[in-house]
């Protein structure tokens, strides 16, 4: 009976092997217009001409959007981005003109018939580059646009957002080190590439309501923004999200609903649907952030980190979106877990001419822990010392503070220490050294360490509705979108052990429709277990009280007296006098016809405590609840000829608090781990001098495949989050965060060189290794 | 034009233009969104569903070329071992790459049932799946070779 702990296979799994799982795009109606794309071939152009007028006479064409037709600005942090471009492009790929037609063949058509010209201007390619006082300014209006709250921007530079963490006294942290180290690493943007390419529709209905159906992990937050970009009260606006077809933070942006939005507007508010094909998906909508960073480390001679002195620059593209606060979430944990007394970190995020960044699993944190990890290992070699005796003799422990000057505590941090020592077990970490396996292969392990914690909004509140059936089992409502990690199971396990019931009989909406669902600020964070599940606890408790309520009238007992298990509410001391959920939760109807009461409604909310948000000028703040950390490992083998490699085997030790769903949860782990590795190994875009991709495609932009994934060795270790349900620490993102840093250290161990930027193809370690830059 | 095809055993008529692809036909004149577009350009194998038996991207196919063939999408398939051990193994997790996986596996099973670990690899780098580490997948594989080829009455 008992629910949490359990490995219940998710809620939705037979309409997803069945084909009959509905995401966004499934949705066929012959009354839909549909919605094509006109993007720009340059990074960086003003756009001197647009003539549509062949495409507006083509077969089907209802109508064709270009800049003006709107003036509003959009963007979560910085309102910097057009919905459809004006005047000027800034990246490959911007949308600079819009088709709707009746049918997709006919709007691609019409599309491919708008001319453009364009007149190039001089690009920005990368963050470095932004940064120098030649380059070009892509925000002249930078200091007009509208910000959100502790976004400081630098008017007449690329700089779009400027963060500062200080902590102790730079000096002092100095003048106890004895060694010293510098360590840079840079990683151009890559993409989520989740195999459900994003889609929206919007439709105006005739009294007004704006109906948007979206692929997306932030329904609320598309209704949220879209009502204050278009001067709409909310209620007005009603958001639709079924399954999602992965992630990975990449459908956080509010992009195409904009679009969508805009289209049905100019067809007297029909229903306009709009599907990216792979090249937009990887071209137009946003990326993953890209990064150039020093670390600068100063330790004793026994390894003891005195100071960290830490620049980051973020490639956060050409428009703002979420890339600030992707930059303030890896400024706010830029230590990684170590408790490191002097500290100093300047976080920039710049503009460049590529596709802007949005949320990408880890939320800036694989991109601080590749630069803290490999100045690590830097510091490590420097002092000719075990990397693990390194790390474990700077692992932050309850009693340290975080950057953020938040002191840590045996609830808010995990165990860092035991999740190193099992890691040094399971990768056999005794025998680290470069081993020759025969005469052109060696084998080589790396090791890493993160912490993570969730950077939300300081109000950020989740719901939860459980509604009663007349057989005694329940629905679930939450406004949480199903994007593949099984969370809706995972409540509805949570509701079940409450409850004291079969899981089987949760019934659980896996649709989000905002209309009636409670609002969950995002589906993101790995929150959706920690705020969604004390809502729906909450709402379970709240169930309680009324059924022993009602029940308590029927049973003529005092409801302090009654339990409620095995779908009944009994008298404690005498569970014979007892009586069936079914029976009451409608109400209850006496032998005579007399009834009281009526459908039990569960309903409960929660909002994290004490939240406050980071301070720009000093890091000081409290933005998430707790870090959770783990250990992660990888072992490879190299041909040392052409420095091709094998993923032999990928560790990860992750503090689960509690864990709730045992294959659940291994697989969020090793999915992640699998995201880590290819990522590392083989995904980035690459630009031409011009600013332009070569490889939008998934033939071009590869992914790891079947196979080419190492062994796993996945261990949980179960110190609990006090805060969190069941104690319960976060899950989704973790298992990704150190993977890059510990084949980084792998493969540089293998190569016998320091390789410090992404991705590790054989090729680019076969040119560090003879005399290039890695 | 007018096209007839067989789809999961019936007779079913569209409709379409000479260009339309395989999987648009299924999806917008079927209404079979089981085949997934991923990628309409053969990398992905959302879209996979099997054509005589034989695992087939329907993004590369003609709707017209499928005429005369047996087309069978997730949707016909009604319960099979592929499916069971998908749910059973833990297979997926956003569910948008599975039923490609699914009609991949499927025809593995039929032409190849006592494939090995190369031939396995060989056929399932066709498909790509972002969300698991592909573990949960082989495993769900290795338990659908194990088990008996299908019957030639089973769809």
């Amino acid at each position: 009976m008992e629910a949490i702990g359990r490995s219940v296979p998710k809620k939705e799994s037979f309409d997803k092997v069945a084909g009959s799982a509905m995401y966004t795009a499934d949705r066929i109606e012959p009354r839909t217009l549909h919605a094509r794309l006109t993007i720009s071939p340059f990074a960086h152009a003003r756009i001197a001409a647009v003539d549509a007028s062949e495409a507006r006479r083509s077969p089907g064409v209802r109508a064709v959007l270009t800049g003006d037709a709107s003036d509003v600005l959009i963007g979560e942090e910085i309102r910097d981005r057009p919905v459809i471009a004006r005047d000027r492009v800034r990246y490959n790929g911007e949308i600079v003109a819009v088709v709707v037609a009746d049918t997709e063949a006919e709007a691609m058509r019409a599309a491919n018939l708008i001319r453009v010209r364009y007149e190039p201007l001089p690009v920005v390619n990368d963050p470095v580059e932004a940064l120098r006082p030649s380059a070009p300014i892509l925000h002249e209006k930078l200091a007009e646009y509208q910000k959100g709250e502790g976004v400081v921007s630098i008017p007449g530079t690329n700089v779009a957002s400027i963060i500062r963490v200080l902590k102790g006294d730079m000096d002092r942290g100095w003048a106890e080190s004895e060694t010293i180290v510098e360590n840079r690493v840079s990683f151009a943007p890559s993409d989520h590439a989740a195999m459900e390419t994003r889609s929206a529709s919007a439709e105006i209905r005739p009294d007004g309501h704006v109906i948007i159906e979206t692929s997306t992990q932030v329904p609320f937050a598309v209704k949220k923004f879209m009502a204050r970009y278009f001067g709409i009260d909310p209620g007005w606006i009603v958001v639709r999200t079924p399954f999602v077809g992965g992630g990975y933070g990449g459908k956080t942006a509010i992009q195409l609903e904009a679009v969508a939005y805009l289209a049905s507007r100019a067809v007297g508010g029909r229903k306009v649907k709009l599907v990216n094909t792979r090249e937009e998906d990887m071209l137009t909508s946003p990326v993953r952030i890209g990064l150039d960073a020093t670390v600068r480390l100063g330790s004793t001679r026994d390894g003891k980190i005195r100071a960290a002195q830490i620049v980051y620059r973020f490639d956060g593209g050409a428009y703002n979106d979420k890339s600030s606060d992707v930059a303030r979430a890896a400024a706010a944990d830029c230590s990684g877990p170590y408790g490191i007394e002097h500290l100093h970190c300047e976080c920039l995020t710049v503009y460049t001419n590529h596709t802007f960044p949005a949320a990408f699993r880890g939320y800036g944190h694989s991109e601080l822990t590749f630069a803290m990890e490999r100045a690590i290992d830097a510091l490590a070699d420097e002092l000719k010392m075990d990397p693990w005796e390194l790390r474990m003799r700077n692992a932050a422990v309850p009693g340290d503070t975080a950057p953020t000057r938040d002191r840590l505590t045996p609830s808010n941090l995990g165990d860092i220490r035991t999740c190193l020592n099992r890691v040094r077990s399971l990768a056999e970490w005794d025998d680290w050294q470069v081993r020759q396996v025969n005469e052109h292969t060696v084998r080589a392990k790396g090791i890493a360490c993160f912490w993570k914690n969730s950077s939300m909004d300081t109000d950020a509140t989740s719901g939860a509705i459980l509604l009663f059936n007349s057989d005694g089992s329940v629905n679930l409502v939450t406004g949480v979108v199903e994007i593949g990690t099984g969370t809706k199971t995972v409540l509805a396990q949570m509701v079940a052990e409450r409850l004291r019931m079969s899981v089987d009989r949760v019934h659980v909406k896996f649709t989000v429709d905002t209309l009636d669902t409670p609002e969950h600020w995002k589906t993101v964070a790995s929150r959706g277990t920690f705020l969604a599940g004390r809502a729906a606890l909450k709402a379970a408790d709240d169930a309680i009280r009324q059924l022993k309520s009602i029940a308590a009238v029927v049973l003529r007992a005092d409801p302090d007296d009654l339990e409620l298990a095995h779908d009944k509410v009994f008298v404690r001391a005498d569970p014979a006098v007892q009586i069936a959920v079914k029976d009451i939760c409608y109400g209850y109807k006496y032998p005579n016809g007399n009834a009281i009461g009526g459908q039990i409604v569960g309903r409960g909310y929660y909002t994290q405590r004490r939240m406050n948000p980071l301070n720009p000028a000093t890091g000081e703040g409290t933005p998430g609840p707790e870090w959770n950390v783990g250990a992660q490992a990888v072992e490879i083998e190299m041909d040392t000829r052409d420095c091709s490699y094998r993923l032999v085997k990928a560790i990860s030790v992750n503090d689960a608090g509690k864990v709730l769903n045992p294959k659940g949860a291994l697989g969020q782990v090793t999915g992640a781990m699998a995201m880590g590795l290819s990522y590392a190994s083989r995904e980035a875009f690459y630009y031409t001098d011009n600013g332009t991709v070569l490889n939008p495609t998934l033939r071009d932009f590869t992914l790891l495949r079947f196979g080419e994934n190492p062994e796993y060795v996945v261990e949980f270790i179960e110190n609990p989050c006090l805060d969190a349900p069941f104690g319960a620490r976060a899950m989704g993102e973790h298992g990704l965060i150190a993977m890059p840093a510990a084949l980084a250290s792998a493969v540089s161990r293998a190569a016998g060189v320091r390789l410090n930027r992404l991705p590790l193809f054989p090729e680019t370690v076969w040119r560090a290794k003879n005399g290039g830059i890695g | 034009m007018k096209l007839e095809l067989n789809v999961n055993g019936e007779v079913r008529h569209a409709d379409v233009r000479p260009a339309e692809l395989l999987l648009d036909v299924l999806r917008e004149n079927f209404g079979l969104t089981g085949a997934k577009p991923g990628c309409r350009n053969g990398d992905c194998g959302a879209c996979t569903v099997t054509v005589d038996g034989w695992p087939m991207k329907s993004c590369l196919m003609l709707a017209v070329e499928a005429a005369g063939k047996a087309v069978q999408t997730v949707e016909g398939l009604g319960g099979t071992p592929e499916q069971t051990a998908f749910v059973e193994k833990f297979a997926f997790q956003c569910g948008y790459c599975t039923p490609g996986f699914i009609m991949n596996v499927h025809a593995l099973r039929r032409i190849h049932p006592q494939a090995d670990e190369a031939a396995v690899r060989d056929w399932l780098q066709s498909n790509i799946c972002r969300c698991s580490g592909y573990e949960e997948i082989r495993e769900a594989v290795e338990c659908v070779l194990r088990s008996r080829p299908p019957a030639d009455n089973e769809p």
